[in-house]
């Protein structure tokens, strides 16, 4: 008797470990997972042009901005929380690296450093807001979002701020380190720092203090606050994180653009938070991983990449990813509800 | 007469309990008929089930003669089986009308807007009927509780029900409001309404039912007519076997090492010039009715709401509490008597919860997890506290009371905390974790850790404190060494009002 019961609890232990290593929605990402490859096969059936190199590495790229974005709500939707000026802030962090080494001429790095800071600050204003001043998320960061957009067009005097005089601006995006060193394989930097980023945020969110307590945040703040864990700060820090990962994703674009583009921006923060969605996290906060995110991001290029090949026009496009939003949604409760 | 309710060998069981187990139960027209038993022993299911909102997994309920099988809260309504819960679900915004009616609305003419002439005149009677003055154009949230269960009471008799369930109904009324209530309860019994009650409270028990039925662990022990039986031969009924005897070893190493010492603490109504001291080693037991203020001045101390004035002196140096974590750094823990909002974040996991409070020992770099050193240290809690989990990574919801009440002691214990304020540390748990409970509570004091006991269980405190303060409406109103301590002696003093104590 006792013998049993210690091997099924070795064995649970084991399921455990393993539902740690995939992290705690595991059965979400698997069923995003399959929805991805699924997507693929149909595409790949229906058009022979979608398997190509070239369309592949296009889905890649136009994966990278989103993806980054995402992972910054994936923090922010974590907490319980939400982040709507997560795009407005991109826009505003690529014209802020405008101002930088266009019009202060800084060395590219400290401007580079210089516009996450910028971001990483903004997010912070954002945490504060809601951590201290009790300003509920959406609204908080819904101001924040007009306020940063009003922002980009001012400082910018509402035209493109242009990069020509940082040579090496495009390269953060545009060059492919991989394809140096696997010839053949033009990955753009772009995808790189989506995938370096991903690795990262993941390790952050399972494996230190802050990722425990972003899911503490999400899972029952009060708790946390009563286990003495100092709740307003770490919130602000998490925002402020999320802010510096949407500076990340405002270089990515200005780069690809090589100018900053201070219209650019609004409703950048939907495809984010739909992919978050899509990807297994909860809005209730609590529950969430990186790799579902991404996955969820991935499934929307796809989607877009497609049916674009699949010459569907670009309005019934934005019909079908609303439907595919709602039917993974959808998805998942039906799981929650079984479990 | 005929049997209103008529059950018999009905189970139920959820994923690894067996909530009721052959249980059998009747009820009469214009009975009060009272269910007892101890947390877990089966009352609330029971009374789920006959409301609909479980359902059964075998065995038979008769009403009228007639077998029933509710698959929704709604038909055993439609029957005129009404369930008043314990928590009230009344929507705050509207009003007492528009409660007692909501999803059966009149409708005007075209039968698209409503009739609220109608609805208000219709409630007006069924006010009337029960003879309460109640305007129903009130709207709820702005009544006193004890208003607020007479419109759920009232919306239950909106559907002629026959019988009508009642969930501990006098948890959160004062003596006039319970009074008020029993009136109604005699006004429903002489129109024939049959009347199931659950409450622990003996008193109450003989004034307002006819029969006692006690359950057990799930299992029918007895019915027994309420005039005719002993409140002792009840208590050992729904106890049924001897607890198991906690020796009271009073501490005495530790004598005369001041822990902490509260001055004059102010917060709020409930915390009202509050003076006390703890020593290492010991109880501190303190007692009073439900809402007497023991968990705001833990909560004042502990830095969750905030101080007006007063002074915390911890091991003789003041200490300036403003926040939680400021409490945690000073060496005190705070069990909250709701684990389940204030104590665990139950969607994670136990290790999770375990380091909750003092992650800053898991870090390295100041940053990144120790997972083999949590892992560790949360196994030997584990381990210790004979914990029952399948791993330290199985979430905390999936787990018994007892157990994750065991989780929030291995949270404080890993963070090594010198003060603790066990919040009714036993509340919702079964009688085996109970006694467990009790035996940690003791080996921590025998440990040098100065404990608070809050419990509003008289036999808890009386057995486990070294030294019993009581309360009264935010006020110590004295403290009793366990010699002469007895439960009228401590009742007496959680009853004593500010206006009688200076009489």
């Amino acid at each position: 008797m006792a013998q049993s019961e210690s091997t099924t609890v070795a064995g649970s232990r084991m399921v455990a470990a393993r539902a740690r290593f995939f992290g705690p929605s595991a059965r979400q990402k698997l069923l995003a997972f399959a929805s991805l490859i699924v997507l693929l096969v149909f595409f790949s059936i229906a058009s022979p042009d979608f398997m190509q190199v070239d369309n592949i590495i296009g889905i890649f790229q136009a994966t990278a901005v989103n993806g980054v974005l995402a992972i910054a709500c994936t923090f922010v939707i974590i907490t319980g929380g939400i982040d709507l000026s997560v795009g407005t802030l991109m826009t505003f962090c690529a014209v802020m690296a405008g101002v930088f080494l266009t019009y202060w001429h800084l060395p590219m790095w400290t401007g580079v450093l210089a516009a996450m800071a910028t971001g990483a600050l903004s997010g912070g204003i954002s945490g504060t807001l809601t951590a201290k001043m009790k300003i509920p998320p959406f609204i908080a960061t819904l101001g924040m979002m007009m306020l940063l957009k009003g922002l980009s067009l001012v400082v910018s005097g509402t035209k493109p701020i242009y990069f020509s005089d940082t040579e090496n601006f495009p390269v953060i995006s545009q060059d492919s380190l991989i394809g140096l060193v696997f010839p053949g394989l033009p990955i753009p930097n772009a995808v790189l720092i989506l995938f370096v980023l991903s690795v990262l945020s993941s390790l952050v969110l399972n494996r230190t203090a802050l990722g425990r307590y972003t899911f503490a945040l999400g899972s029952n703040e009060e708790a946390a606050r009563l286990s003495g864990v100092n709740v307003d700060r770490w919130k602000i820090i998490i925002y402020a994180l999320g802010g510096a990962i949407c500076g990340i994703a405002g270089l990515i674009i200005a780069s690809r653009l090589n100018s900053a583009q201070p219209a650019l921006g609004q409703g950048y923060e939907l495809d984010a938070i739909a992919a978050v969605v899509i990807g297994g996290t909860s809005l209730s906060g609590g529950t969430g991983t990186v790799l579902g995110t991404i996955i969820g991001a991935f499934i929307m290029s796809v989607l877009t990449n497609g049916l674009r090949i699949m010459s569907v026009a670009q309005e019934w496009q934005v019909v079908v990813t609303g439907v595919i939003i709602i039917l993974a949604v959808y998805a998942d409760i039906i799981r929650r509800k079984r479990t | 007469m005929a049997p209103l309710i008529a059950v018999q060998n009905l189970s139920k069981s959820f994923p690894g309990v067996r909530a009721l187990s052959h249980v059998q139960f009747d009820l009469l027209p214009g009975e009060v008929h009272a269910l007892m038993g101890e947390n877990g022993a089966g009352k609330s299911t029971l009374m789920k089930i006959l409301a609909g909102v479980y359902r059964k997994d075998s065995g038979e309920i008769l009403y009228n003669g007639e077998p029933i099988h509710f698959e929704s809260p709604r038909e055993a309504q439609a029957v005129g089986i009404g369930i008043i819960h314990q928590e009230l679900h009344l929507m705050n915004h509207l009003t007492v009308a528009q409660n007692i009616f909501i999803g059966r609305e009149p409708r005007g003419r075209m039968g698209i807007l409503l009739d609220e002439d109608k609805l208000n005149r219709q409630a007006r009677q069924l006010l009337d009927h029960m003879r309460l003055n109640l305007d129903p154009r009130t709207v709820v949230g702005g009544l006193t509780v004890a208003k607020q269960q007479m419109v759920e009471i009232a919306k239950a008799l909106s559907f002629n029900s026959r019988v009508l369930i009642m969930d501990e109904p006098t948890a959160a009324l004062n003596n006039a409001e319970i009074a008020e209530l029993f009136k109604m309860i005699r006004e429903l019994k002489a129109r024939g309404v049959g009347i199931v009650y659950i409450s622990h409270k003996m008193d109450e028990l003989k004034q307002i039912s006819d029969r006692v039925t006690i359950l057990r662990d799930g299992e029918y022990v007895a019915t027994v007519p309420t005039a005719s039986t002993s409140v002792d031969a009840i208590i050992g009924m729904m106890v049924g076997r001897k607890l198991e005897e906690v020796v009271r070893t009073h501490a005495s190493g530790h004598d005369g090492e001041l822990a902490l010492e509260v001055r004059n603490l102010n917060c709020g109504p409930l915390c009202k010039d509050v003076s006390f001291s703890l020593r290492r080693g010991e109880i501190l037991g303190f007692a009073g009715l439900m809402g007497a203020g023991r968990t705001e001045v833990a909560r004042a101390i502990f830095g969750a709401d905030k101080l007006e004035s007063g002074e915390i002196v911890v091991s003789g140096k003041p200490a300036r509490i403003k926040t939680p974590s400021d409490a945690v750094a000073a060496g005190i823990g705070y069990l909250s008597e709701d684990r389940k909002r204030f104590g665990l974040a139950t969607g994670m996991d136990v290790e999770s919860n375990v380091v909750m409070a003092n992650m800053a020992n898991f870090l390295a770099f100041r940053f990144i997890l120790k997972q083999q050193k949590i892992r560790a240290t949360v196994n030997s809690f584990i381990k210790l506290l004979n914990i029952r989990t399948p791993s330290a990574t199985q979430e905390v919801r999936l787990l018994s009371g007892g157990n994750q009440q065991k989780i929030v002691v291995a949270k404080w214990l890993a963070r090594d905390c010198d003060i603790l304020f066990f919040d009714e540390p036993t509340r919702g748990i079964d009688i085996g974790a109970k006694s467990e409970i009790y035996k940690l509570l003791r080996s921590l004091a025998d440990q040098g850790k100065a404990i608070v006991m809050i419990s509003s269980e008289l036999p808890e405190i009386l057995r486990m404190s070294d030294r019993i303060v009581v309360m009264c409406e935010g006020r110590i109103t004295g403290e009793l060494s366990p010699h002469d301590a007895t439960q009228e002696r401590i009742m007496q003093l959680a009853t004593q009002r500010e206006t009688s104590k200076a009489a």
